[in-house]
């Protein structure tokens, strides 16, 4: 079936990828805008689903025994990052490339830090640093907080890529200080991981009474 | 030509490549880790999660995006692959709108025949009371099989129509995000091939997957967990682009309430996809997490002192139904359009109360996120939560007699015209007036709690799905096949196909709701003869048969009329919607010109109205 003709003279006519024009672009970044926060509102229901998991198993008056003083520390670097996210933005705008490549690198590493603290305290994967306290298969409170904490920490980790994509593609130069919508949707995404964890940490960490499960 | 040029076939390459490679992974891993080398479960995830990648990398779903990652730029590819015959592009990545609704469209009705054909086998089966020839083991896989095979087509079906008419009723060139859009596409084929590898392993619980059963059954779970977890993603992207490009491509003078009615109901199910479909990924990735890792997210557990320190099953059943009850709404809104859309064409008057029924569309799907509960009145929650649910359920039946009433007052009156197309609108409104009058019976739960889980609910789900869906598809199907071939269908065999089909679908809906209420319980493979059905059985697989055969007459009607039928020419229906204005088949730019909107959309019949004008047609 022949459904779709090709017409060289139709194409003549529609030259859309040839002309980058600043209509097209502006154009282009609104659909982007909006796609990346529809993207969002879906994520949205997949976050909203484990509170909901977690709120339904354990209820809101009990909670596991986690180590608050890291719980506290690892949260606060990730909220620091974004405020160096922030900065890296602007130092794009403004065309200050130096300072962009040190706040975004600066913003993946303070993601490394949470991830180890994650990876080391919370899921205990080295126990020789730290004893674990959780296993995923042991009862209802780990199985949660591994797929809570599971499902961000992949986020996290797909942030960290994206900022150093980002920050190889500027270091070649392929932002400038109006059309860097690389940049924009890595920051946008960085905060919108920072908000989900927002709402998490409380409610791995803060709801409710701290339980003692015998097996 | 070599093989290997075409897209889907790197692309199996790949998957194959990629399972391998994923199983060794995770076998390397293991004995890195100091755990036994096999373990059944995680091995074929591993191979499952490797292989989808593997496909997507074969086929170059990804290839611009990667370039990107490089700082690559690539211009959008337009037209056929160079140096090739013009239909390897169906067969590789194309980001042509037109092309990939093609793709989706023919895809969704593969399976539709494979679907198909699985009812037709365990169909045979339960004609006669007694196991002639499917053991209970393989009926149920069979029988689970039917089930997402059906919804994977009508998922991929309702993204073929949207896909292919969104941009061209609107206006637009193309979608929002082409290469997103083949990307959403190529993820479907490498998650159906794993779909129906799972039947090699089997699983028995039907569509549902319901633990503790999902957890405890043959590995083909796992297969189906992901297979359907790659589906879901995939209408999760495709629903973003679709609202995209109805919010921000439209042309001058298009404002949404000026859009064909079609476009608000694929508006209002894409923001159910969008959002629900998360929920059930969710629900088959824990199941799966469960299998592998022992995760008690579902199973629970008591400790000595009696408490449970594990997962509860119901809670499976609140996710999973949080999408899926919505999901119908995703499948029946579509077909509802189209039904609102044909409708005014073949009377030759405006549609009536279009607001309404763009409106109700929303309606639907808003309501329908709060009703889930009723698949659950037999579940063991709390009771109070019956008639919570009950109510919010009786609740949808507003908007949707809107739409009925808004179909009455456009026929009432009307020049009508009875073309194929035409007779299957009719006859889903029909269907679907049988499957919406069933469905209070169910939403009740006084009278739910005795017709749970019997073939009285099997009848209605069918009867809303045809009515909602099929029919409405293959209405679509004739409807649009001129302006996608620039031919004609042959209307004889249309019609015989309609009138084999339609009193075949009214006879096995009423015979299986006729059984459901006489006891016949759904998803066994055998029952008593005292019951009584035997006879009732006997006239659904009759009817099953008869549908399917008008459904061949169908098939060889579609590929012969590509041939030899009749050239159709640019507006065989006199229809006003922008498709129509541009030459059939559709050109490689849909608009040569852009077209401003200067008036509305179904004003049939009124002299001198018009809906859309050319930019730049007077200066030539």
């Amino acid at each position: 079936m022949a459904a779709v003709t090709t017409s060289a003279q139709a194409a003549a006519l529609h030259p859309h990828d040839a002309h980058a024009g600043h209509d097209h672009y502006a154009a282009q970044l609104r659909m982007n805008r909006l796609g990346l926060w529809l993207f969002f509102i879906s994520e949205g229901f997949l976050f909203g689903g484990l509170l909901t998991v977690r709120f339904f198993l354990w209820g809101a008056d009990t909670r596991p025994e986690l180590d608050q003083t890291i719980g506290l520390i690892v949260t606060s670097v990730l909220l620091i990052s974004s405020v160096s996210m922030r900065l890296a933005e602007t130092a794009m705008e403004r065309g200050n490339r130096k300072a962009f490549s040190v706040f975004i690198l600066l913003t993946a590493l303070f993601g490394l830090i949470f991830l180890g603290g994650v990876m080391v305290f919370e899921w205990g994967l080295f126990p020789s640093l730290y004893p674990a306290h959780l296993t995923p298969w042991g009862d209802k409170y780990g199985a949660v907080v591994f797929a809570m904490t599971g499902m961000h920490a992949l986020h996290v980790i797909s942030g960290i890529i994206f900022i150093l994509i980002v920050w190889n593609l500027a270091r070649k130069g392929n932002f400038s200080q109006e059309r860097h919508w690389g940049v924009e949707s890595c920051a946008i995404y960085w905060h919108y991981v920072d908000v989900v964890w927002i709402f998490f940490y409380p409610a791995l960490y803060l709801i409710g009474n701290a339980v003692h499960v015998t097996h | 030509m070599r093989l290997t040029s075409l897209g889907v076939v790197r692309g199996l390459v790949g998957y194959f490549a990629g399972m391998l490679i994923g199983m060794a992974v995770v076998v390397i891993s293991r004995l890195v880790l100091g755990m036994s080398a096999w373990d059944q479960e995680a091995v074929w995830v591993g191979g499952i999660i490797f292989s989808i990648i593997g496909f997507l990398l074969g086929v170059g779903a990804m290839s611009d995006w990667l370039k990107w990652t490089r700082g690559v730029q690539t211009p959008l590819r337009h037209g056929p692959p160079v140096n090739q015959p013009a239909w390897t592009r169906y067969f590789g990545v194309d980001y042509n709108h037109k092309v990939i609704g093609i793709q989706y469209g023919v895809t969704a009705f593969m399976l539709l025949v494979v679907g198909g054909s699985f009812a037709l086998i365990f169909r045979s089966e339960l004609a006669d009371s007694g196991i002639t020839f499917l053991q209970p083991g393989t009926y149920n896989t069979v029988l689970s099989m039917h089930g997402w095979v059906a919804l994977a087509a009508i998922l991929l079906g309702i993204a073929g129509i949207a896909n292919y008419l969104v941009p061209l009723m609107i206006g637009a060139e193309d979608m929002a995000f082409p290469r997103l859009n083949a990307f959403a596409y190529w993820l479907n084929v490498p998650a159906i091939v794993t779909l129906l590898i799972s039947m090699l392993f089997g699983w028995d619980s039907g569509w549902t997957a319901y633990p503790p059963l999902s957890l405890r059954g043959p590995v083909g779970y796992q297969m189906v967990f992901w297979a359907i977890f790659g589906i879901g993603l995939s209408s999760i992207l495709g629903s973003l682009n679709l609202i995209v490009t109805m919010l921000l491509m439209r042309p001058k003078g298009m404002t949404l309430f000026r859009m064909p009615i079609l476009c608000w109901a694929i508006l209002a199910t894409s923001i159910i996809q969008l959002t629900a479909t998360q929920l059930i990924g969710q629900a088959f990735l824990m199941l799966s997490f469960e299998r592998t890792l022992g995760m008690p997210l579902f199973n629970p557990i008591y400790n000595a002192a009696g408490e449970n320190i594990g997962g509860q099953p119901i809670l499976f059943q609140h996710l999973f139904w949080f999408y899926s009850h919505p999901a119908v709404y995703v499948f029946v809104l579509p077909g509802l359009g189209i039904i609102s859309e044909l409708l005014p064409v073949f009377s030759r008057k405006p549609l009536f109360g279009y607001r309404w029924v763009a409106l109700s569309s929303l309606a639907i799907a808003l309501v329908g996120f709060l009703v889930w509960g009723h698949h659950m009145f037999t579940s063991g929650y709390q009771p109070y939560l019956r008639v919570v649910f009950m109510i919010s359920t009786l609740l949808v039946a507003v908007p949707t007699g809107v739409k009925f009433f808004s179909w009455l007052g456009t026929l009432w009156g009307g020049r009508l015209t009875f073309q194929t197309p035409m007779l299957f609108t009719l006859g889903a409104i029909s269907v679907f007036l049988i499957g919406g009058l069933s469905g209070p019976i169910l939403a009740t739960a006084a009278t739910d709690l005795f017709l749970h889980d019997t073939y009285f609910i099997v009848g209605h789900f069918h009867a809303t799905i045809f009515g909602g869906f099929v029919f409405p598809f293959f209405a679509a199907i004739y409807y649009w096949y001129p302006k996608i071939t620039g031919r004609m269908y042959n209307e004889t065999m249309g019609k015989l196909h309609f009138w084999l089909m339609t009193p075949g679908f009214w006879l096995m809906s009423l015979a299986q709701m006729t059984a459901g209420t006489m006891g016949m319980r759904r998803r066994i493979a055998d029952y008593d003869p005292a019951l009584g059905v035997e006879n009732v059985q006997l006239l659904v697989t009759i009817a099953g048969f008869v549908i399917a055969f008008s459904i061949l007459i169908m098939i060889y009607n579609l590929f012969t009329s590509a041939e030899v039928g009749v050239l159709a020419g640019n507006n065989p229906w006199r229809s006003r919607s922008p498709e129509w204005q541009i030459p059939s088949p559709a050109p490689e730019h849909s608009y040569a010109r852009p077209i401003t909107v200067v008036g509305e959309p179904y004003d049939y019949g009124l002299a001198g109205s018009t809906y859309i004008a050319t930019a730049g047609a007077g200066d030539d």
